[in-house]
This record gives C-alpha cells, sequence and structure tokens, in this order.
C-alpha cells in the first residue's frame, strides 16, 4: 500500500468550441457545430487516424481531449498495464443509441451499434495510446469528483496502476463537455495535487 | 487487504426470482432459452411470471428494467439486516442499456426517462436509499466489475456494506445490433463448442450485497470476495484481443494478489459468449494463465447473454457452485472447438475447491477476472 501523493500533471477541459489545456485557453473555434468543432481538434492536435473518422461524436470528443492532454506528456515511461482510464459522465451513449435506433427500420447499423455503450471511448483511447490498465466508466447527473478522485486514489495507492486519464466525457445532441485529466505518482507538468477540490477547480475553469 | 464477504444474493430471471430457484434450475440442467415468437432464441422473462413476482409491491409506475432491480434488489435485502437506509451503505447499478425499451416504445417523454442515473434514481428512492446510486456502465463487464468497486469502496473506507445489483431488459434495440454483427445464433448458444456460432440474447437482473461486517453473516461458511483487475485489450473496439494476453493479465493480478495460484481455483467461470472470437480469445488466454487443468465453464446456455447482469448472475451461480463443490457443466457444449485444449464438460463435476475465477469481456475491449473462495465464519 502506497500513501504517496498523486498529482494532476496535466488537464483538458473542453467546451463551448473552446479547449483549455492546464487552465489556459488555447484553442476557440467560434460558432462551430460539434462535429466541424471536432474535426478541427483532429486536424489541429492529430496527425493521420483514420479511425477517427469512424467514431461517433462521444468518442471523437474523450479521443481528442486526450490527445490534447497528452500533448508533451510521454507516457512511454510506463507499461501498458500501468496506465488505467477512468471516465464519467451524464448521458451515457444515448445521442448514439437514437441515432443507431433510426437505422433498424431500415438496415441496422452495426457501425453504429458498437458506438451504443458508453465504454467504447475508454476502448477507443486505449488503442490510440496501447493503455492496458484498470478500466471503468460511470453515470452520473453531474460530475461527481469525489468519485473520480477516490476511486483513482485507490487504484494508485493500491499498486493497481501508476497512472491514469481519468474525468468527465459528455456529449447529448449539441451539449457536449469533457474534463480530463492525466494523474500520475510523480510529479510533472502542472503537478497540482490530486483531489477533489483541484480537479473542479480545473474544470470549472 | 480488508477481507470483504457476501452477505446475500438474489437472481431474477427465466429460471426463478430467486437465488436458490436458479441455482436449484441449473444444476437440474434446466435452461431458460426457448424460440421466441419472432423466430429467434432468447433467454425472455415470461409475462405472466413477472405479472406474480410484481404482484405483492406497488411497481405499476416503474418500467420493466426497474421492476427486475427493485425484485431483485427487495429479495436479497430480505435475507440480511444490511440496509440502504444507512449512509455506510453504497448503492451500486449496473447496466449497459436500462430503460432503452423506451425508445423503441416511443414512450419516453424527452431523454430524461432513457438516462441510466435516472432509472437508477428511481429505483433508489423506491429502497429509500440514503446514498445516490453509483451506475456503472462497462459493456459486459459491468456486473463483476460491480462487485470488484464495491470491495474498493469498503476497502477505501468510504462505505461498510455495498448493495451490488445489475440488470438488462432483452430488447429489439440490443437484438438488432448483433444480428447487424451476423454475431445471433440460430440455434440455443454453445459456449466453446465447433458448431457455435454466436450468442443468445437472455434477460434479469441480479444482486450481491457485500459487507465488512462477519457478523452480518448467516450460517457457517460464507463467501470472501477474493482479489480481482480490469484490463483493456487496446486491440479493437468490437473484436478481442488476437492473444488473450490482456484477459490473461487480469486474471494473473488476480491470482497473484489473491496469494493462490492457478491449480487452486475449483473451476474457472469464463464469459463463455459462444462467438467464435470470444471463446477463442478466452481460451488462449486461460492457457496463458496457466489453467489449462482447471476445469472451464459458461452459464450462456442457460441465461443467455444477460449484459450487465451476466457478471452478477454468473458469479452468484459460480458461488453457489463453489459451496457445493460443483462444478456446474456448459449447456450446450459437446465438442471442443477452441484451438487450445480446455477441462471442459457437459455433466456436472464433483470437485472439492475453496476458490473459483470468475472472467468477463466485452466491446470496448474491456476484461475483468475476480476471485472468490469459501470461509469458516
Amino acid at each position: 500500500m502506497n500513501n504517496g501523493n498523486a498529482y494532476i500533471t496535466s488537464s483538458c477541459i473542453i467546451r463551448r468550441q473552446t479547449v483549455v489545456k492546464n487552465g489556459a485557453t488555447v484553442f476557440t473555434a467560434e460558432n462551430a457545430a460539434l462535429p466541424e468543432f471536432l474535426r478541427s481538434l483532429y486536424d489541429r492536435y492529430s496527425g493521420q487516424y483514420q479511425k477517427f473518422h469512424k467514431m461517433d461524436l462521444l468518442s471523437k470528443l474523450g479521443w481528442a481531449a486526450t490527445e490534447i492532454l497528452l500533448q508533451d506528456m510521454p507516457m512511454d515511461g510506463y507499461r501498458p498495464e500501468e496506465t488505467g482510464v477512468i471516465l464519467a459522465n451524464k448521458s451515457s451513449s444515448l445521442d448514439t443509441d437514437e441515432r443507431y435506433y433510426e437505422t433498424v427500420s431500415d438496415i441496422a447499423s452495426p457501425a453504429l451499434f458498437v458506438y451504443t455503450l458508453p465504454n467504447i471511448v475508454i476502448g477507443e483511447i486505449s488503442i490510440r495510446h496501447g493503455f492496458k490498465g484498470e478500466n471503468a466508466f460511470f453515470v452520473s447527473d453531474t460530475f461527481d469528483a469525489g468519485l473520480i478522485s477516490g476511486y483513482v486514489t485507490q487504484l494508485l495507492n493500491t499498486g493497481a496502476i501508476n497512472a491514469c486519464i481519468c474525468g468527465w466525457v459528455e456529449q447529448y445532441h449539441e451539449q457536449y463537455e469533457a474534463a480530463l485529466f492525466l494523474v500520475e505518482k510523480e510529479a510533472r507538468g502542472m503537478a497540482l495535487p490530486f483531489d477533489e477540490k483541484n480537479m473542479r477547480q480545473q474544470k470549472e475553469v | 487487504m480488508m477481507d470483504v464477504f457476501v452477505a446475500a444474493d438474489n437472481i431474477v430471471s427465466p429460471l426463478g426470482a430467486t437465488a436458490v430457484a436458479n441455482y436449484e434450475q441449473v444444476r437440474r440442467g434446466v435452461s431458460g432459452i426457448r424460440l421466441q415468437p419472432e423466430g429467434y432464441f432468447g433467454a425472455v422473462i415470461a409475462e405472466e411470471d413477472l405479472n406474480a413476482w410484481t404482484a405483492p409491491y406497488q411497481l405499476n409506475g416503474y418500467t420493466k428494467f426497474e421492476q427486475l432491480l427493485i425484485l431483485s434488489v427487495q429479495d436479497a435485502l430480505s435475507h440480511t439486516g444490511i440496509s440502504l437506509r444507512d449512509e455506510r451503505t453504497a448503492f451500486i447499478v449496473s447496466t449497459t442499456k436500462g430503460n432503452i425499451a423506451l425508445l423503441e416504445q416511443g414512450a419516453a417523454a424527452g431523454p430524461l426517462p432513457l438516462q441510466l442515473f435516472a432509472t437508477a434514481d428511481r429505483v433508489a428512492a423506491y429502497f429509500g436509499s440514503a446514498n445516490k446510486p453509483l451506475v456503472i456502465s462497462n459493456a459486459c463487464i459491468s456486473g463483476l466489475l460491480a462487485i470488484l468497486i464495491g470491495q474498493r469502496m469498503i476497502r477505501a473506507g468510504q462505505y461498510d456494506h455495498a448493495v451490488i445489483c445489475g440488470a438488462d431488459v432483452l430488447t429489439k434495440f440490443v437484438l438488432s445490433g448483433f444480428q447487424s454483427f451476423l454475431a445471433v445464433s440460430d440455434k440455443p448458444c454453445k459456449p466453446f463448442d465447433a458448431a457455435r456460432n454466436g450468442i443468445t440474447l437472455g434477460e434479469g437482473a441480479a444482486t450481491v450485497i457485500i459487507t465488512k461486517d462477519r457478523t452480518s453473516l448467516k450460517g457457517n461458511t460464507a463467501v470472501r470476495l477474493g482479489e480481482g483487475a480490469s484490463s483493456n485489450d487496446a486491440n479493437h473496439i468490437s473484436g478481442p484481443s488476437r492473444t488473450g494476453a490482456e484477459l490473461s493479465a487480469a486474471i494473473t493480478t488476480a491470482l497473484w494478489q489473491s496469494g493462490l495460484r492457478p491449480e487452486d481455483m475449483g473451476f474457472v467461470s469464463a464469459h463463455g459468449t459462444a462467438t467464435l472470437y470470444n471463446d477463442e480469445m478466452e481460451a488462449k488466454a486461460f492457457h496463458l494463465s496457466g489453467l489449462q487443468q482447471v476445469p472451464v465453464n459458461s452459464l450462456k446456455g442457460y441465461y443467455g447473454h444477460t449484459l450487465g447482469a451476466a457478471g452478477l448472475i454468473e458469479a452468484i451461480i459460480g458461488m453457489r457452485g463453489m459451496m457445493e463443490n460443483v462444478v456446474i457443466p456448459t449447456a450446450g457444449f459437446s465438442t471442443s472447438g477452441v484451438s487450445v485444449p480446455l477441462k471442459l464438460s457437459n455433466v456436472p463435476e464433483q470437485r472439492q475447491m475453496a476458490h473459483y475465477l470468475k472472467t468477463t469481456s466485452g466491446f470496448g475491449g474491456c476484461n475483468a477476472a475476480m476471485v472468490f473462495s469459501k470461509m469458516n465464519v
């Protein structure tokens, strides 16, 4: 049992066509609808990654937020199973559920069906970065910083993982919000103590 | 590590409305899978059964999904003094699709009734739960992951007990999706069999109540939760790992942290969905984990795939099998159809055992494994 401190080493908040990285606004695209906004994030922050174009909006949002979160934060010091991905949101995959169900009366779309689970975004992030550690997807009406910080702290303290991508990835129709945090035992980057208060403060910047 | 125990359990399924009834049916080899009027095989709860089970309660305003959860939690609570009204009791709900049937019925006024947190809130309110429900929606590992998360939260000191329930309903939504993948069997599913050609869907609910408090346990023996772990394949969102290495990593962590060896397991309760790729991946993972000499079973031939309930239902049947020193046979299995040999059987086996291993895997590349152990109270 390691009761040592952990740190938020990076944060990425995306809402209202704006990206905030480590507390500073780094990108704004005014009046962009969500699909176009996500495409602009892909163009700006990612190299070629064909899988991106097949993803639903929830996965694109979480995937793009992770790209930005991990800029200048190499993760190759960790073995694959040392990094976990623990996420939460409000609407599960309901946006894609509705889109998928519209196809059922005609020809049900397997490409949409696979995205009718919220944890697919964990899968997409894991595939991109080779993360093979602990997974969990929680659903709650608002961001429960206490739940996420408590659970991730427990995973870090018991040695189940040594780093974690955690936070909130929500999307339903035109509403969306991502608030992702890289949490590590060793301080680097923004090196904020990892607790409920700092998580909430970063998210509300 | 703090010990956490199982204080009570329940299963609501086509095989019955209590864990005892379900276990007895499974022991007799009864399957809940039937040919449905629409022409597919599924394990569906008969309407007259559900009506009879809900009759004693005022559940008319609740959806079928909520009724299943309420029945399951109600029965489990009746076997223990642990209460959801206690602030020290966590309430954890595992589901993949919740009230998605409302989308099919066009019955939802806006998105709220379809939201997983909202339906969990309704169930929590029914029981006067002191704590907000914690909803876990992590594909097919949700049920087992919910038990693992409950154990971890108790160990972290956040709670003393946890009521962990899960449910999913067999819907056109889910059936059409697996059909679009050509992943639905044209016969009752045949896990690990050479002739397997896909899943059979099911529906149901299950509840496990866990506690750190030994005095909450009844009888001379009980189930103690062993260690568990989850992992991700980082390979494909709808296809499992080609090597099974990631499920194996979760299994190895669970065994090692429990201080146990593969041969200490009485059996492995596999996910065993009866798709070509899932069962093959699991077989490889069991070999990588040194489990080739340990009996393996899948319960999908009795229940079909119950999604968010599956990990809970199967963990409970596994616990009851362990307590009786029985390896439940794999219904639907006759000839091995995986590339590495496993100890599979379609007849029950009596075997002295003190532990067993439960595994699950799902879309998004997720895996979970957990050890369950016997203990004297």
